[in-house]
């Protein structure tokens, strides 16, 4: 399976590769990978200095995310009076045109860090959230008479059952909201930045350097794919009574 | 009302159970009067749907009777949760949780440190056969360790009362059959008072000192038949005489209940 996926996008690199050198295409419309890679090995320290701020605004973002959202999904379950007043805006808040909000964060947050770890959470928290509250409620209800009948408290019951039996879906939401959190922080930066990964697709591509513009693309790329990976190592260290292989005694 | 016999562990008076479905009322349970002593086995069998795991639920403190007292040691106790050892046909064990760490939930939900916890409970998984699995995860274990697991769950609490609902309903014939032996070997040095429901007729013989039949929805009780039979026995008891007028006498109990009655709650 995975062989066949090497060979498919292999293949397709060289395809590229020779679509541009046989139509002489020329470099500023579309450059061909190897001076794609090119790019990125003379330009290394540069493209290294903008991921560590894209990282940044990425992880500061998805821990808010991972901490609102819990809460959030936590009070909407444990109360009706949340559930109708904060559900609603926790859904509008997706309708929400983040190019609209863009002036406003600007002026209100300015160039730094802030508006682009806004922006992140915006998108971020909400695949969470939403997760959340279904595995919250979708935990078996004798596993929480059976704690209950040991005379648990709310607090135990959560703690002891529903957190637990949420981690699953907890752990999808996060997947959706690492992948998608790249673009978060690309469109943040793309608002007003002075660094970033996106500030630098910018900046490259107003002089036609259009070989940066696929470098930062590809290293934002494998940004999201790393974040997807590691969400998914994380789920199996925390979750092993998922993986282990079931065995007859 | 004046503190009478503190012999009885559990007593209910005039319990009955009325669940509100929407407009409609069903009467489920009631009303019901027993008294069960300390030490004693007492099974309780019945019709499907006469409100047996509803009685059960009641005596845990998950449900409240709508009408109707429930004591336990000679007093009214309105608030049971935690009070009594509850375990299901299902042995909703914690699939996150190792065979040790769900034995030390109910230490846990008591506040005992992890630590103390397990010096706790680690006999008790050597007594069950369990120590060697102790790490490992319900689903990796057999039907039967589950079974042995989740009972071993009701023990370190030290509840006085264990209620156990249809506890071997789900395993094959022969696991049921040593499963069942073995819980009256534990009992018989345990000194627990165990209340079972069941709707398997022999199993109610094999294992109480008192069998208590239960009628069709709304459920009363129809009979309440002391098992005198030798112990310890052995397998070979079902051919007994005695054994089988006891069984028959409590089929015949059981017969006397129209069963094409309506049923209107199969909880």
């Amino acid at each position: 399976m995975t062989e066949c996926c090497r060979a498919l996008s292999s293949s397709q690199l060289f395809a590229w590769e020779l679509a541009c050198r046989a139509f002489a295409v020329p470099d500023w419309v579309l450059p061909p990978p190897s001076a794609i890679l090119a790019a990125l090995l003379r330009d290394y320290r540069l493209l290294l200095v903008h991921l560590s701020v894209t990282m940044s605004e990425i992880g500061l973002g998805l821990i808010v995310s991972i901490v609102l959202a819990i809460v959030l999904a936590i009070g909407i379950v444990a109360s009706r009076l949340i559930e109708r007043s904060v559900y609603p805006l926790v859904v509008a808040s997706q309708a929400i045109p983040i190019v609209a909000l863009a002036p406003l964060l600007l002026i209100w947050f300015g160039y730094g860090l802030t508006p682009k770890v806004i922006v992140v959470v915006l998108i971020c928290f909400f695949p969470i959230a939403v997760n959340m509250v279904d595995g919250l409620r979708g935990v078996d209800h004798e596993l929480i008479d059976t704690v209950r009948s040991l005379g648990a408290s709310k607090w135990q019951t959560l703690r002891f059952v529903r957190l637990p039996a949420a981690l699953p879906a907890f752990f999808s939401g996060l997947r959706v909201a690492a992948a998608v959190s790249v673009i978060g922080a690309l469109i943040g930066e793309s608002i007003g930045a002075s660094a970033g990964l996106g500030y630098l697709m910018i900046r490259a591509a107003a002089p036609f350097h259009t070989d940066h513009v696929f470098a930062a693309v590809l290293v934002s790329a494998l940004v999201s794919i790393a974040l997807f990976a590691s969400v998914t190592w994380l789920e199996r260290q925390t979750l092993p009574w998922r993986t282990r292989p079931r065995t007859e005694p | 009302m004046s503190r009478v016999d503190t012999d009885w562990r559990l007593e209910l008076r005039g319990v009955t159970k009325v669940f509100q479905r929407d407009q409609l009322q069903v009467h489920a349970l009631g009303p019901l009067d027993l008294r069960v002593a300390d030490g004693e086995f007492v099974s309780i069998i019945g019709p499907s749907g006469c409100g047996k795991s509803t009685l059960l639920d009641m005596i845990a403190g998950l449900e409240q009777p709508t009408s109707g007292e429930i004591w336990l040691d000679g007093a009214p106790a309105p608030y049971r949760l935690g009070k009594v050892a509850y375990m299901h046909q299902r042995d909703l064990l914690l699939p996150w949780r190792t065979v040790l760490e769900n034995a030390i939930v109910p230490l846990e939900v008591k506040r005992i440190p992890r630590r103390q916890a397990i010096e706790r409970a680690m006999p008790w998984l050597r007594r069950f056969g369990l120590a060697e699995f102790a790490s490992r995860y319900p689903a990796q274990l057999s039907g039967g360790m589950r079974q042995r697991a989740a009972f071993l769950r009701t023990l370190p609490t030290q509840c006085p009362l264990v209620l156990l609902d249809e506890p071997f309903g789900a395993l094959d014939a022969l696991t049921r059959s040593s499963m069942q032996e073995w819980l009256l070997m534990l009992w018989e040095d345990l000194d627990r008072t165990v209340i079972l429901v069941t709707h398997d007729v022999e199993e109610a013989v094999l294992l109480s000192d008192r069998v208590v039949v239960l009628s069709q929805c709304p459920g009363t009780i129809v009979a309440d038949i002391p098992v005198d039979l030798p112990r310890p026995w052995t397998y070979a008891i079902v051919t007994d005489q005695a054994f089988v007028s006891l069984k028959a006498r409590l089929l015949a109990a059981l017969r006397r209940q129209p069963t094409l009655g309506v049923v209107t709650d199969d909880a």
